[in-house]
């Protein structure tokens, strides 16, 4: 009998299983924060900003805002003094002295409606005196810029974090590796690039939303849709001189985040407003234009790049230097400039390096993490410059990358080998997938067909000791009950560890949930939904508190039939021996124990299994260097590439195929894993072709969908293709790495390198607009 | 601030609800009848998340005053599936991946289902002409697209006109 039920398991790990949350998208049943019910005691908040980029403030008069019928509240910098960030604590709350970009929070207005807090915000005086912007982060790092952060120094800071005191660069990450100067001597092809990235934002279709409550103990409970409700706990509580453990984070369904609700942005603007109208819960919403904006966004680069090979196409030396705009506040962008200068190579073994990446305070708006953390805009320039050096030399692009890329034990950039990797697998399948070096006629006479690739790597960018845990727990009809911290952004984070769980204990799938919303509260801990690491590090912290269940069941089991845990397994939810032949269902025992076989009481109780995960090994880098054993946990690799056509008429450009390779490690869901990849090559796309937050001195000029275009239906390719390679992690789960945030950073340079390929022109940054690329090829001749 | 006291048909359901003036139909779900499947996404009709089907019509509920719909027959996303049953394009959107976080989706099956009700049969084309004005920033779109011409053959299917 046993035996029939061994036949019948299979494991839901690799299974495309349907997300566990699908249902209840699609009945509109899913619960958003806006959609949150508080009842009549709810207010509502607005915010007062900064109409300069740059000025001291000399006075603020809320006298007229505090009077006017409604209002409950009104909060300026004078109220909190404390400092928020995450690497560096270089932000208020509010604004106290001086505002650093235009939409800087100057003053917070809580009333009984929307309207009404609007129209305190016209009653706030303030008085500005105007002082001279940085609108650029290479005028920046000038002496001749205005230092925007005096206190610099002062701040708290990230030990891995390197700021230059009496400077605006709040972050200077170093490589050197062999000796760069004496390398280009040795080259037979050198090529020296510059290019301008500009910032984009992330535009997830729900807008920041946070409702705040304090009670009347001051315990405070924060509503929000969030990437990050246990960072969000610790740095609002610690800003506000609150205890971590009476701030309570819940966070409901996410409606897209892409590293905008990452970290701290608005959130704490709702809970320092609702200090102030205790036992009333406080809503702050931003509008599409506010998160256009205010919101955290993609920090603008400009790179320079030099790189060079020898007659054989062997790279040999590359000197990269990055200045991020990092903006008015850089406390988490710090750390992007610190994952661009670590990465500084890209995916290649280049023996002598020198990289300087510079993260530059401007009064541009906030930079922080979006999908890719720094390797979109890092790699769209040097995967531009690889395929230049491949032509210089007289190499196919392809062969090239093949004879460059990292493989399993390359040396790295900062000095360690590289673990297993499937990067020359994805190269080759990727060349094939888009019939690489088969030209095809265009479609049309007025068109022109081109191909292009690129290839990527990204490690997920963390502090060294960033940690998982999971509870899993079972009810009386034996299903299984998940609990996890980390957050179901629509990548499938909920789908995977329901999978895990099920596959470790020997369950169906659809015996198990997974206990939403994360709640600070009962949820456990984790650090945030981040870094594309939730598949590999909660997967793990899940998979060890799912064997502490199993250990813990078939003790019990063995016990109360007098076996050994090893001659018993747990397969379609019942314990068996594969001794005795017996078996029982996990319902009969996972509550109520078991009775002792000498019938003298009995064993077990309630199982509840724990565990976590947290990297051991990470060991920094070296200061003055860059180089250690092991400053990550792993790299996740790829390729992607394009075939596109180039419109003469307009300049439009049309994405005919995408094609893209990813070494996973192991698809844990694998039609999940196509997903992320055909979602991260349209947001490429739509951050190659269309994106672009346009500055004109520190004014955001398109913070809407009209002027601000993204991807429509209509914009992707007609096809697109997803393969997936598998060279397992060696402390993955089932050997898994995240692909998340990869399936995007290589798109823009495969485009690039394909408008190249068709037209034989190069931009110095995107987004390549019908525009842009018409007036290049009036330039270039190739259209009168 | 004129209040108006109008009858509207919603989901199948007679409801009188007292709306003002300045009250838009999004507004009126969300906020008087708690409907709060249609989304907010920017309140400026340029996102698509909160389509609704007004009197057989796809429409950005937040441009239209709910004054407006009085005597109207409104269909949200609560209203797609049956009692048990979901509608075709519900479960077509699933099977094919195309939901992750799913913010835009109740918009998108809306439109999509719009779409269907004038054009059993569309081709790949006006699929995707059909869905222009409702933003996706996850999926990438093709796995949308894929779910609504699957819903087009199992409707077809159901109703025994032949697919081509």
């Amino acid at each position: 009998m046993a035996q029939a039920s061994v036949e019948n398991t299979s494991t839901p790990v690799g299974e495309s299983t349907p997300r566990i949350d699908a249902r209840e998208k699609v009945t509109g049943a899913a619960i958003y924060t806006d959609d949150l019910q508080f009842g009549n005691a709810l207010l509502h908040a607005r915010i007062k900003r900064s109409p300069h980029p740059h000025a001291f403030i000399k006075k603020i008069d809320v006298t007229k805002a505090k009077a006017l019928p409604g209002v409950k509240a009104v909060v300026t910098g004078a109220d909190f003094s404390g400092y928020i960030g995450l690497y560096l604590q270089d932000r208020f709350i509010f604004c106290r002295d001086r505002v650093r970009y235009v939409g800087d929070p100057v003053a917070g207005v809580a009333a009984i409606s929307e309207e009404i807090a609007q129209k305190a915000l016209d009653l706030i005086d303030v008085e500005y005196e105007v002082l001279p912007p940085v609108l650029d982060p290479e005028f920046g790092v000038s002496p001749a810029a205005p230092v925007l952060h005096p206190d610099l120094a002062q701040y708290v800071v990230a030990g891995f974090i390197f700021p230059e005191a009496g400077t605006n660069i709040s972050n200077h990450f170093k490589l050197r590796k062999g000796d760069v100067d004496s390398a280009w001597d040795k080259c037979a092809a050198i090529i020296e690039r510059s290019y301008r990235i500009p910032h984009i934002q992330h535009v997830p279709l729900e807008p920041h939303i946070a409702i705040s409550k304090v009670d009347e103990k001051g315990e405070v409970t924060l509503w929000t849709s969030s990437q990050s409700p246990f960072a969000q706990r610790n740095l609002i509580a610690q800003s506000l001189g609150l205890s971590q453990s009476d701030m309570r984070v819940i966070s409901p369904t996410v409606g897209g985040g892409f590293g905008g609700k990452a970290g701290v942005s608005m959130e704490s603007l709702a809970v320092a407003i609702a200090m102030k109208v205790k036992g009333h819960p406080v809503k702050l919403r931003l509008t599409r234009e506010e998160e256009f904006y205010t919101a955290f966004v993609r920090q603008g680069l400009v790179a320079h790049f030099k790189m060079g090979c020898d007659a054989s196409g062997r790279l040999l030396a590359m000197e990269n230097r990055f200045y991020w705009d990092g903006g008015a506040y850089t406390e988490y962008g710090v750390n992007i400039a610190r994952a661009a200068g670590y990465s500084c190579t890209g995916p290649y073994e280049v023996p002598n390096v020198k990289g300087d990446s510079y993260c530059v305070y401007t009064n541009h708006p906030v930079g922080g993490p979006m999908r890719g953390f720094g390797m979109p805009e890092m790699h769209a320039g040097l995967e531009q410059c690889m395929d230049e050096l491949a032509l210089q030399i007289g190499m196919d692009a392809v062969e090239f990358r093949k004879l460059n890329c990292l493989k399993t034990d390359s040396i790295l950039a900062t000095g360690g080998r590289m673990h297993p990797i499937g990067l020359d697998q994805c190269i080759e399948k990727v060349a094939e997938a888009i019939e690489w070096g088969r030209k095809a006629p265009p479609s049309a006479p007025n068109k022109r067909r081109g191909k292009g690739m690129a290839a990527m790597w990204k490690a997920p960018a963390m502090p060294p000791n960033a940690g998982s845990s999971a509870w899993v727990e079972l009810a009386e009809d034996g299903k299984v009950n998940v609990g996890v911290g980390g957050q179901d952004l629509g990548q499938g984070a909920f789908t995977i560890s329901a999978q895990m769980a099920a596959a470790t204990l020997g369950v169906p799938y659809e015996s198990v949930r997974v206990a939403a919303p994360v709640d600070t509260r009962y949820s456990p801990y984790e650090w945030q939904t981040v870094a594309s690491r939730l598949t590999w590090s909660m997967g793990n912290a899940v998979v060890n508190a799912t064997k502490d269940v199993r250990r813990q069941v078939l003790d019990l089991v063995a016990e109360a039939w007098n076996e050994t845990p090893e001659d018993l397994n747990i397969v379609n939810g019942v314990v068996i021996s594969y001794k005795s032949e017996k078996e029982i269902p996990l319902k009969n025992l996972v509550i109520y124990g078991l009775p002792k076989p000498d019938g003298s009481g009995w064993n077990g109780g309630p199982i509840l299994g724990r565990g976590n995960f947290m990297p051991n090994d990470v060991t920094g880098l070296d200061a003055e260097t860059g180089q250690d054993e092991h400053g990550v946990v792993h790299y996740t690799t790829g390729v992607q590439a394009v075939e596109l056509e180039v419109d003469l008429d307009t300049g439009q450009i049309e994405i005919i195929k995408g094609v893209a390779a990813f070494d996973v490690g192991k698809a844990i869901n694998p039609d999940m894993v196509k997903a992320q990849m055909e979602g991260g090559l349209v947001q490429g796309l739509s951050s190659a072709l269309f994106e672009h937050l346009k500055l004109k001195d520190g004014f955001v000029q398109n913070p809407s969908f009209v002027d601000y275009r993204i991807a429509t239906s209509t914009d992707i390719p007609r096809e697109m293709k997803s393969i997936i390679v598998e060279v397992p992690q060696a402390d993955g789960p089932w050997g898994a790495r995240g692909v998340g945030e990869h399936s995007m950073v290589a798109t823009l340079p495969a485009i690039a390198n394909a408008i190249y390929d068709a037209i034989g022109i190069r931009f110095d940054g995107p987004p390549f607009t019908a525009e842009k690329v018409y007036l290049a090829m009036l330039d270039a001749g190739i259209v009168k | 601030m004129a209040f108006h006291k109008i009858n509207v048909t919603i989901n199948n359901e007679r409801e009188q609800v007292v709306v003002p003036s300045n009250m838009t139909l999004m507004q009126m779900l969300r906020e008087s009848v708690a409907l709060t499947g249609t989304k907010n996404g920017c309140s400026a009709g340029e996102c698509g998340a909160c389509t609704v089907m007004l009197n057989g019509e796809p429409v950005n509920s937040c441009m239209v005053l709910a004054v407006e719909c009085d005597g109207a027959k409104i269909v949200t996303v609560e209203g797609l599936a049956g009692d048990r049953q979901l509608d075709p394009i519900q479960e077509a959107i699933i099977a094919a991946g195309g939901v992750q976080c799913g913010f835009c989706t109740p918009g998108i099956l809306i439109s999509s289902r719009a779409l269907l009700d004038r054009n059993p049969d569309p081709s790949e084309e006006e699929i995707r002409e059909g869905l222009v004005g409702n933003l996706c920033r996850c999926t990438g779109y093709m796995r949308i697209v894929e779910a609504v011409k699957k819903a087009a053959e199992i409707k077809m299917a159901a109703t025994g006109v032949a697919a081509d």
